[in-house]
């Protein structure tokens, strides 16, 4: 009776005791929950582009953030170490098609997926020899990214937003809009969908296999970069960053690997509902780090009912 | 074998005595040559893995990326030879392929599908998009089922999907490979039409690979019959529907009432094929 009681109802009656701290734990779980969006959607658009589960994301994220606080150390102004940061994802995305990609076209999907994994050890290794392996920390000041923080007075209680967190929030939010409207209404986007769903035809009506592999390589470097420089703002910048790359894991398998609303929907849902069950749940009833494992449970739960994710695309099979 | 019979029109495409080997070891065209006359109708007939997707997998240049290689004898359309061009150059040039099975986008809507046809090219949005209503006028079903997804649409409106993405590259040869497959008697006639329109009215030139001989050989002007990755036959439609052995082989008319078995074996002995 007694565990019943702090399972079902204990929980719910604190959220509403103190309103002002739920709004905090949602907070919390949405600035995580975009992060794992936005890493996620680097796995859709790869895996949707060229059926290619693409390992090597997490690294991407953290060599991304690398280059970028590495070129500034060296003495590159930061609004110039941007760019060449995105130059740097660009070339990478044209190595890869070059070195990786185009060699194994027509290959079964596991001998890419074991590509990946190359790219990804090849990754740490370059990265450590050119900036080392220690930690570093964002320079968060130079791109002028705002620091402080907000403080409001919801119910009478007390809750906090720090300014770097909302800013990454409406970045994440205007890259995911971009994104989606270059998916759905530019030449290009509409042969990057089009070349998901059948290689050979796209290949037939004159779309380029490797012009459309190199952009869709350097969007997922772009999102690698916002996502390093945020999550780098967070933790500091170091080759544990690559972890935060399984999170988005079960928010693939919750969202469904092609799915760009499910990336989003996934990733917000995990971020939310993993805070909330530490915080009601996890802390008081199984000691605590819930987070660890909650998501994959949670994934693993869905996919006995929906194998194909939430927002998968169906699979379609005419009789 | 049989040039002087073709009319001397400037022929669009031109293979010739070409070798292809997949993944280095299978030899599947053992010498195949034919001409495309512009604003022709040709058709490739034979049977299952004579070599017609093969062929036009060759012309359009898909072959590579199914690790097949052209290793013998050369391809040329208009003036270019297609074995140094990629597949979009080729598609840019006006020399597009619908292939076997359709292979719409299944998961785009129908008018996306139609739009991906005109990728490569850079003449302006008003052009395509003027196009895009003759491609209508052409297959007034998929104005209705425009915003459906492709993949939920029937045979008929996928293969007119597919023919549909292929006008939309604005292009000078079609390479139709077995538009008839899966599709009811009445659609197929109805496609064929359409073929034949937009040969007549578009000036497009058509290469079409076919088992169905009989309708491929009422529409096509000229055709070539291939077997087991040689051309064996080839001459005026008209002409090789009225020749003894195709209308034994493949329009199932034996010439003079029954024959027996032993008749059959015989005369398959004594008809080898020129080769």
């Amino acid at each position: 009776m007694d565990f019943l009681n702090s399972v079902f109802v204990k929980p719910f009656a604190d959220m509403v005791a103190a309103p002002d701290f739920l709004l905090q734990v949602l907070w919390e779980g949405l600035v995580a929950g975009v992060l794992y969006a936005l890493i996620a959607l680097g796995f859709v658009l790869i895996y949707k582009s060229s059926r290619i589960f693409n390992f090597a994301q997490g690294i991407m994220v953290v060599f991304a953030a690398l280059t970028l606080v590495g070129l500034h150390e060296k003495g590159v102004p930061a609004l110039l170490a941007l760019p060449l940061t995105l130059l740097v994802m660009y070339l990478l995305a044209v190595a890869v098609e070059r070195v990786v990609l185009r060699p194994l076209i027509n290959q079964p999907d596991m001998i890419l997926f074991m590509a990946t994994i190359g790219i990804t050890l090849f990754l740490i290794g370059f990265g450590e020899i050119i900036f080392g392996g220690e930690n570093k920390v964002m320079i968060t000041e130079a791109l002028y990214i705002p620091t402080g923080s907000f403080e409001f007075e919801p119910f009478g209680g007390f809750l906090l937003i720090e300014q770097k967190d909302l800013t990454a929030v409406v970045g994440a939010g205007v890259l995911v809009a971009v994104l989606l409207l270059f998916l759905n209404k530019s030449r290009i986007g509409r042969a990057i969908r089009a070349l998901g769903d059948d290689h050979q035809a796209a290949l037939s009506v004159g779309i380029s296999l490797s012009t459309i592999w190199v952009i869709v390589w350097f969007i997922a470097g772009v999102i690698a970069l916002a996502t390093g420089i945020v999550w780098g703002a967070r933790a500091g910048v170091s080759f544990a960053l690559e972890v935060i790359a399984y999170k988005a894991l079960p928010v693939l398998m919750l969202g469904g690997l092609e799915s760009v609303t499910g990336a989003i929907v996934g990733g917000l849902a995990i971020g939310i509902l993993e805070k909330l069950f530490e915080i009601y749940w996890g802390q008081p009833l199984l000691g605590g780090n819930t987070e660890s494992w909650f998501a994959f449970v949670l994934a693993l739960i869905v996919l006995l009912f929906r194998p194909q994710g939430l927002f998968g695309e169906r699979i379609i099979e005419r009789v | 074998m049989n040039q002087t019979a073709q009319t001397p029109d400037t022929p669009i495409l031109s293979v010739n005595n070409i070798e292809v080997i997949y993944d280095r070891v299978i030899l599947v065209l053992k010498g195949v040559s034919l001409t495309v006359p512009a604003g022709g109708i040709t058709a490739i007939l034979g049977a299952n893995g004579a070599g017609k997707t093969t062929t036009l997998k060759a012309i359009s240049n898909l072959l590579r990326a199914e690790r097949g290689e052209v290793t013998k004898g050369t391809i040329v359309f208009e003036d270019a030879e297609v074995q140094s061009l990629s597949p979009d150059n080729l598609v840019r040039r006006g020399c597009i392929q619908v292939m076997e099975g359709r292979h719409c986008f299944g998961h785009l809507s129908v008018e996306d599908n139609l739009m991906t046809g005109a990728y490569t090219r850079r003449d302006g949005k008003a052009a395509i998009t003027r196009d895009l209503e003759l491609v209508y006028d052409y297959f007034p079903r998929l104005k209705v089922r425009r915003s459906s997804q492709a993949g939920y649409t029937s045979g008929g409106e996928q293969q007119m999907t597919a023919i549909g993405r292929a006008l939309m590259s604005k292009p000078k040869m079609i390479l139709l490979d077995e538009p008839s497959m899966g599709l009811a008697p009445q659609l197929v006639e109805e496609i064929f039409e359409i073929v034949r329109k937009l040969n007549e009215e578009q000036g497009v030139s058509f290469l079409l690979a076919e088992q169905n001989t009989n309708v491929a050989l009422r529409y096509a002007k000229y055709g070539y019959i291939l077997e087991s990755g040689r051309v064996v036959l080839d001459g005026e439609a008209s002409a090789l529907r009225e020749n003894e052995d195709v209308k034994e082989f493949y329009l199932g008319v034996a010439g003079e009432g029954r024959k027996s078995f032993k008749d059959v074996k015989h005369y398959k002995r004594r008809k080898r094929w020129l080769a």
